[in-house]
């Protein structure tokens, strides 16, 4: 689960990350009353996951309260590449020195997290990988022991980083890893990191703070943190995804018109390519898992034909666990149900196929047409769906 | 010979007395595998269809001798489970548990790692068949028969899917390793391929990638310094959009990183036979078999 940014700095104060202090708003009225409680000069941001919010004007400095409002008011229902801004992050506007990057990984190759800091923060970090990768100083952590002290003294002096701020930004990599460890994290990325001028002269310590902040929670250990399986992402809520995450299926919305249900995440890519090899466009993946019942094809179906741009759907079915007459008699009942007006096409093998083939030819469903292998199952959905397209057109 | 399982597996089931966990004790014992014992904490003392229920791992090991664990808790016990297997000095757990947390899979490595006594596989994998020897998991055994090709694949429908169509050529399996779809596996393709590369009954080797990680990328280097015996892979995931999790915890494509074209474009580099479809696949294995025989 990707976090937005403010959700992501909540997670970083209640940790002790160093952040600008911040309200949360939905509204052009909860902003301006948010502007007032932070003070000017405020910063006015969209909350959406996506790079380039400040190109596209979706990040705004606020002076005074007509400012804020003025600036509330543009950036809210605003499209940014395709996502509508529905939340806003009033902050109080930073002064910037210099500006650093910092990040934990989980290293799926070295199987351990990554530490990552540069003093060339505020860009894009695979561009600075890119060109000059000497500019990123990397250290990986054994999980088995954790975060020492040493692990950030050492980043900051190999990554150069000014020389009064060591102590400050090795303290704020400690936090980063607790957040990462603690909220069983994926990624957390600062970008940037900033250090603020010395205040007031007079040998005032400068200060580090997180600016933005970019966490990806691991899906599969929510059950261990109930409040940050509350967060919510409005901008990303696909209706469709949400039908099936309530009704317990595993899908992904995909662009093209051709739906797609098999069992096993892996047989379904591979359904997914096999379809686009024969020159279709798959609208979803779906993968019914591992011994579906009859309900969870019931459930399946519905899910994929509530996407209007549907216009054929394919069954992948090679069971193992799972049982062709189950997933036959789910047809049925799905047909039985909500009697679809697209064609089908299905591919039952393994398990009790030559059952669930029989089920299938004596219900004589309308516009269901079966195949014995997976290629030629892909084939003849195409053409279905190119006929509907050519008969719509 | 087959690697990994046979009939000297001695199988311990942790969770045999749930629903799933039993079904499929029974069905591999059915298939020939030695099940001596199963683990559920406060059922000791209790059978599973004659099978003896312990209440630690320490104990099935000092009764029964076990050497193999199957791991068929829900994801917030498995990662205990396994480091329970672990410490009672069992040598080979195979994780079929789906959904653990991925903090849980780092510190379960590297423990393992660290100790050399035990291997790993999975988790959220289907398992390991060798034919005619031993089954420990939810591979359906029906549709393989004896042979010499050794499969190691990231996807468990996916491998019966290619299996079945070399087995419609007449053509069998040593053995068929599961080694699961989430981001830390216990056992990579590398330890597979050394396996199979060591097995004498294995002539060739399929290998079934897909999206997300580097592990392909680091088999295909792999592949061209240490193994000869031919290899034949396939990748899933030419269509997954970047940043969504297709299915598996594992599969995803992050950025540019874990592409299905890059991880068949390095294959192909090492000059390993990528298959872009699961016929195909199939297809290019019988006639590299057939050249040979």
């Amino acid at each position: 689960m990707d976090l937005l940014e403010y959700q992501g700095k909540q997670l970083f104060a209640r940790h002790g990350v160093p952040v600008p202090e911040g309200r949360h708003a939905t509204s052009v009225e909860e902003a301006v009353a948010a502007a007032d409680e932070v003070g000017y000069p405020c910063v006015i941001k969209a909350q959406v996951q996506i790079g380039g919010r400040g190109k596209a004007g979706g990040i705004k400095l606020a002076r005074n309260r007509d400012e804020a409002r003025e600036h509330a008011e543009a950036i809210l229902g605003m499209d940014i590449r395709g996502l509508t801004v529905h939340e806003l992050w009033v902050e109080r506007a930073s002064e910037i020195d210099s500006e650093y990057y910092a990040s934990v990984v989980f290293d799926r190759s070295a199987k351990a997290p990554l530490l990552m800091l540069s003093t060339k923060g505020g860009m894009d970090i695979e561009e600075v990988a890119a060109e000059d990768p000497g500019a990123i100083a990397r250290l990986h952590v054994d999980p088995l022991i954790g975060f020492q002290e040493f692990h950030g003294r050492r980043l900051a002096f190999e990554a150069r980083v000014d020389a009064d701020v060591v102590r400050p930004v090795a303290a704020m990599l400690a936090k980063l890893y607790e957040v990462f460890v603690s909220e069983e994290a994926t990624l957390v990325e600062v970008n940037p990191l900033i250090v603020t001028p010395s205040a007031g002269g007079d040998g005032a310590a400068r200060e580090v703070r997180a600016l933005d902040a970019k966490v990806t929670l691991d899906d599969n250990a929510l059950f261990r943190h109930p409040d940050n399986s509350e967060l919510r992402d409005l901008s990303k809520e696909d209706p469709q995804e949400r039908m099936a995450k309530e009704r317990g299926l595993t899908f992904v919305k995909l662009d093209g018109d051709i739906g797609i249900l098999g069992n096993g995440a892996g047989l379904v890519m591979s359904t997914l390519d096999v379809v686009a090899e024969a020159g279709g466009r798959p609208a979803n993946f779906l993968d019914a898992g591992g011994g579906s019942k009859a309900e969870a094809i019931t459930n399946a179906v519905q899910v994929i034909l509530s996407n209007p741009d549907v216009k054929a759907v394919l069954f992948n079915i090679f069971g193992g666990i799972t049982r062709g007459d189950e997933v036959a008699r789910g047809l049925i009942e799905a047909f039985h149900q909500i009697n679809p007006q697209v064609p089908f096409v299905v591919r039952l093998d393994g398990t009790n196929d030559e059952e669930g083939r029989r089920l299938l030819a004596e219900a004589k469903l309308p516009n269901v047409y079966t195949e014995s292998t997976m290629d030629g199952a892909a084939q003849k959905v195409v053409e279905l769906a190119r006929e509907a397209e050519a008969a719509a057109a | 010979m087959s690697i990994l399982v046979d009939a000297n597996t001695k199988l311990c089931v942790s969770g045999i007395t749930g629903r799933e966990g039993t079904f499929h004790s029974l069905r591999n014992r059915d298939y020939g595998t030695n099940v001596v014992g199963g683990v559920t904490p406060g059922k000791g003392g209790q059978d599973v269809d004659g099978i003896p229920v312990f209440d630690t791992f320490h104990a099935a090991v000092v009764q029964t001798g076990a050497n193999t664990a199957m791991i068929f808790v829900p994801p917030r016990f498995a990662a205990d489970s396994i480091l329970e297997a672990e410490d009672a000095g069992i040598e080979l757990i195979i994780a079929i548990t789906e959904g653990i947390p991925a903090h849980d899979e780092l510190i379960v490595y590297n423990t393992i790692r660290k100790n050399g006594r035990s291997r790993l596989i999975g988790p959220n994998c289907p398992g390991i068949l060798s034919p005619g020897k031993a089954n420990v998991g939810i591979i359906p055994a029906a549709f393989f028969s004896e042979g010499n090709v050794g499969v190691v694949s990231r996807s468990g429908t996916l491998t019966y899917q290619i299996g079945n169509v070399v087995a419609q050529r007449g053509f069998g399996n040593s053995t068929i390793v599961g080694i699961g779809g989430d981001p830390v596996p216990g056992t990579d393709f590398i330890d597979a391929l050394t396996l199979f590369e060591e097995d004498p009954e294995t002539e060739l080797i399929v290998m079934c990638g897909e999206i997300g990680g580097d592990a392909e990328e680091r088999a295909a280097e792999f592949i061209e310094a240490n193994v000869t015996k031919p290899v034949v892979a396939y990748i899933a995931g030419f269509t997954a959009p970047p940043g969504k999790t297709m299915g598996h915890a594992g599969a995803i494509v992050s950025g540019s990183q874990g592409t299905a074209k890059a991880k068949a474009e390095a294959l192909e580099a090492k000059g390993v036979r990528v298959g872009r479809t699961p016929t195909e696949v199939a297809e290019l294995a019988v006639s590299l078999l057939g050249a040979a025989a």
